[in-house]
């Protein structure tokens, strides 16, 4: 292990979110836990961009009174990257909802295994 | 019962109805709401019981314990090899994180010239006080409208999904809706009156000072999408039609999405082809500056709230 | 400044925009947005390559008025331009193909969603190909993915719809890995467009810092690219996808969309990180390995198939198997021989899946085997493409297949360490099977069926001049495919100026 896993603490506990949500998404078989899952493992991700660019002392990258000096703000790109990257994840959740919400409405069950043993009842 | 006066005049009394309402012999939102039972009317006991076989079926066959050796051999080992998988990926992942540049240095990779350029000169050369807006809008606005249109296909994908066209479908989903939602209910009816105002009018507020303070398109069309559902949940669907319907929808997107694209066409091409784009950066802290990305952030809230809405209002109904 | 070099972003942004008026008119003006935009497109792109190849260099195309590291960048070379006017043909013909077959299995006022999807995927495609920033590229990695999914569901009945929700977390586990990968190499390098990461990753390589990270944000990337792109182990959601789905979607969707995410990982390999860099790795060696794995549990499970598009479907996850072999060889010939054969396969794939749907038309719409038998005397076109199709994956000279068989092989063989044996070994081995599974279906296509059972079943039989789009269509596939078989140099010759302009 590396000498920074402790001042990167919260990069670690992004790390395992991003882990959780991300076996979640793939395992389990409840559609709904899988959309949970998906919305963990982005959200650590916004957890480590928003980290990455925090350091004491200094403020929002808003311009206040004029002043321009680099040492008084963050860095202004990972909050763009987080912008971004919540709106990506909001679409993707709202297309699995509604792809959930049609196969409920045809098969009334939310498990992936059931529905694969009830296509192939089905036949086609 | 007093002899002054009658028995109906003794009612309208004040102090009287107050007792009444106390002691609970007056019910004041008999009439005023309707609150039908939330459950479908469930199918007969025949149809009812078919269900639950079938399910039980499927389940018996999907998770066949006896007859399928491969299925049990894999629900034996699955739930150790799924954590042993995911404690190696958190592991691996670990190790990159004790390896990275530590968090609050302020030497580290990512503040580099780019960061300074952004900080020192973003005000100057974007107009916008808020730096991060004027990184997306300015500097990397092809991003930016890349995004939007993943919002865009993504509601395009709904519908391709959830919208049902004229006909007896969603004259069914009407009908169905009708039932399930409480109306006239004065608690909500009230509150949302006065709350959505507050909404849009703030809504509009972050919109427009996307570039002064944090905010910016994507916050403030939430927070306007956020009042219009409100209002549609109050006031029933009726009543929004009145002034959002589908085709104000399909006018308000496009327009909003060929706005931006325009917009954006026209700030790329001109400035690769090092022509002079006229449009004024204006004086920085004031509403009308920063050059592009005030109409741009104008275009993206309305995109935003639209969007917003047509999620919640295919996910109820099926249609605007 | 040349009008020509803005014709990428033009070409962008054009098809953004008519996905966004799409939205707003109805099926016929759909269509014809849809057809003139495509060959805008085609014609745009030529141009730019045309203009590539003239003045021998990539040029780079700043979008608006602040150069890299600060602005976003384009990025033009020969490569590019022939990936990108060969995709547009390819989407061209898919869609002029399966026409017939939208309006019967798609709902009519979902016609112009269908069109939107198929512009935004061109956008996505093309800023794929274009791009140098990898924070573009994963916007647009998420819109080609959800244009897809678009794509698969148009067609709603229950498989496609199932199909569709596996495609979508294969997916978005492969965008959630490429996410990660890219924040991690923002926090080692502090850039995001790709030349100056690459400058950055030879300084922190130069002294030494930062092995660790580099390396497994590397392969993280490469995972998430791997899954979205369908390699052996990670393709699971492929036959579903592409079998159920309606053609012109299913066409598309395996000549394009799986490429489009090889083309980028193939630009990280070479923009960002330096193929030196990679070259003596092993992350070039798991994808041998993964890639020959491909090539022969696809052919396999392909001979077990009984429907036929999914035996499509399994021999394109053998055929992305040969592609990853190509960038496994580690050598610049691999290279060319994976990219002529995205080429190759995008040409032949569409027309095998083209051609099947014309022989299950005339089968009763059932895509059992069994009722294939003597489809090609009932719709004899789409026999000749079938057929053409099937000579070109086995491997027949004259074909493209045979092409890029014979650059695998000399790849090979020109440096010869301890890949080149199991290279051959297994090209010999999947060259056999897929013969197996598609010589079969051609003669069971060609034997006659006994006129009973052609009356008691109600197999009608189709001329060419009834369906003359899709007789077109056919015969521009195999003009394509003989082109790219018979004059292979000069393609050959600007795939490899182009990546040398690549880096």
């Amino acid at each position: 292990m590396g000498p920074n896993l402790y001042a990167n603490y919260v990069e670690a506990i992004a790390m395992i979110l991003f882990g959780i949500g991300f076996f979640t998404l793939l395992l389990r078989n409840n559609l709904i836990k899988k959309i949970i899952g998906l919305n963990i493992m982005d959200t650590a991700i916004y957890l480590f961009l928003a980290s990455k660019a925090y350091i004491p002392g200094r403020v929002a990258p808003i311009i206040v009174d004029g002043v321009q000096d680099v040492e008084k703000y963050i860095n202004p790109i990972p909050s763009g990257l987080v912008l971004t990257g919540i709106v990506v994840s909001v679409s993707v959740s709202a297309l699995m909802l509604s792809i959930t919400i049609r196969l409920y409405k045809r098969y009334h069950t939310l498990n992936l295994d059931e529905i694969s043993a009830k296509l192939k009842k089905e036949g086609l | 019962m007093s002899r002054k006066i009658s028995e109906e005049q003794y009612k309208k009394n004040l102090s009287v109805r107050f007792r009444n309402w106390i002691s609970g012999e007056t019910d004041p939102y008999l009439g005023n709401m309707e609150i039908l039972p939330q459950r479908d009317a469930s199918p007969d006991e025949k149809t009812r019981k078919k269900h639950m076989e079938d399910q039980t079926r499927v389940v018996n066959r999907t998770y066949d314990v006896e007859n399928n050796r491969i299925y049990r051999f894999f629900n034996a080992f699955y739930k150790k090899a799924a954590l042993l998988c995911c404690l190696v990926l958190i592991a691996i992942l670990l190790l990159t994180v004790s390896y990275l540049p530590k968090t609050t240095d302020p030497h580290s990779p990512g503040n580099n010239e780019v960061a300074e350029r952004y900080i020192t000169r973003g005000m100057q050369e974007t107009g916008a006080v808020n730096a991060v807006t004027g990184m997306i809008l300015t500097y990397r606005a092809f991003d930016t409208f890349g995004e939007t249109n993943v919002l865009f296909v993504a509601t395009c994908c709904v519908m391709i999904l959830l919208m049902l066209e004229e006909g007896s479908k969603k004259q069914a989903e009407d009908e169905n809706d009708a039932k399930y939602e409480p109306k006239n209910d004065a608690i909500l009816q009230t509150i949302a009156s006065v709350l959505c105002p507050i909404i849009f009018i703030f809504g509009i507020y972050v919109i427009l000072n996307g570039h002064l303070s944090p905010g910016g398109g994507f916050s403030g069309g939430a927070i306007m999408g956020a009042g219009m559902i409100l209002y549609v949940s109050a006031f029933g669907f009726k009543k929004t039609q009145r002034f959002f319907n589908e085709e104000v929808y399909k006018v308000a997107k496009i327009s909003a999405l060929c706005v931006y694209g325009l917009i954006g066409a026209y700030y790329y091409i001109t400035g690769a082809n090092g022509i002079e784009n006229h449009i004024p950066l204006g004086i920085p802290g004031h509403i009308l500056s920063s050059g592009i990305i005030l109409p741009i952030n104008i275009a993206v809230g309305l995109e935003v709230a639209c969007t917003m809405y047509a999620f919640y209002a295919l996910f109820r109904k099926g249609g605007l | 400044m040349d009008i020509i070099r803005n014709f990428p972003c033009v070409s962008i942004m054009l098809c953004l925009f008519s996905g966004i008026l799409t939205s707003g008119v109805k099926e016929k003006a759909a269509k014809y947005i849809n057809r003139t935009l495509i060959m805008t497109v085609i014609v745009l792109n030529a141009l730019t390559l045309y203009y590539t190849l003239a003045t021998g260099s990539a040029f780079v195309y700043v979008m608006g008025m602040f150069p890299a590291p600060w602005g976003n960048e384009l990025r033009a070379g020969a490569l590019e331009a022939l990936m990108a006017t060969f995709f547009g043909v390819i989407m061209m013909l898919s869609l002029c193909g399966g026409q017939k077959k939208l309006f019967d299995e798609v709902d009519p006022a979902k016609h112009n969603l269908y069109y939107i999807m198929t512009d935004v995927m061109l956008a996505s495609l093309l800023a794929l190909v274009y791009t140098n920033d990898l924070f573009t590229a994963y916007v647009f990695v998420e819109i080609n993915t959800i244009s897809a999914c678009g794509l698969i569901m148009i067609r709603q009945n229950g498989r496609t719809i199932e199909a569709s929700v596996r495609y979508m977390i294969m997916s978005l586990l492969g965008s959630g890995l490429l996410l990660m990968g890219l924040c991690i190499l923002y926090d080692l390098t502090g850039h995001l467009l790709m030349s100056n990461i690459r400058q950055s990753i030879i300084e922190i390589t130069k002294h030494g810092l930062y092995q660790i990270p580099l390396a497994i944000a590397i392969c993280i990337m490469c995972v998430g690219l791997a899954i979205k792109s369908a390699l052996f182990p990670f393709h699971a959601w492929l036959p579903d996808a592409y079998g159920y789905s309606t053609v012109s979607s299913a066409a598309i969707l395996s000549s394009l969309v799986s490429k489009g995410y090889i083309f980028l990982l193939l630009k990280i390999f070479y923009r960002v990180i330096g193929f030196n860099l990679i070259r003596g790795s092993h992350i070039l060696n798991m994808l041998f390995i993964f890639g020959l794995c491909g090539m022969i549990s696809g052919s396999i499970s392909a001979i077990w198939e009984k429907d036929i598009r999914r035996m499509i479907a399994f021999s394109s996850v053998a055929q992305i198997g040969y592609i990853y072999m190509g960038f496994g060889l580690g050598t610049t010939e691999g290279v060319v021989a994976s990219i002529f054969h995205i080429l190759a396969h995008a040409a032949t794939k569409s027309l095998l899946f083209i051609s099947a749907i014309g022989l299950t038309d005339v089968s009763g719409g059932s895509r059992s085997f069994f009722e294939l038998t003597g489809s090609g005397y009932r719709n004899k076109i789409a026999g000749i493409g079938f057929t053409v199709g099937s000579l070109s994956m086995v491997g027949i000279p004259v074909f493209s297949g045979f092409v890029s068989k014979l650059l695998f092989a000399e790849a090979a063989v020109l440096h010869p360490d301890q890949k080149m044996l199991p290279t051959l070994i297994v090209l010999a081995i999947s060259t056999i099977l897929n013969a197996i599974y598609f010589m079969k279906t051609v003669v069971r296509i060609y034997v006659p069926e006994k006129a009973s059972v052609v009356r008691r079943k109600g197999y009608f039989s189709v001329k060419p001049g009834q369906q003359k789009l899709y007789t077109v269509t056919i015969i521009c596939f195999t003009v394509l495919n003989l082109f790219l078989g018979m004059m292979s140099e000069p393609i050959i010759h600007v795939i490899k100026m182009g990546l040398g302009n690549f880096a």
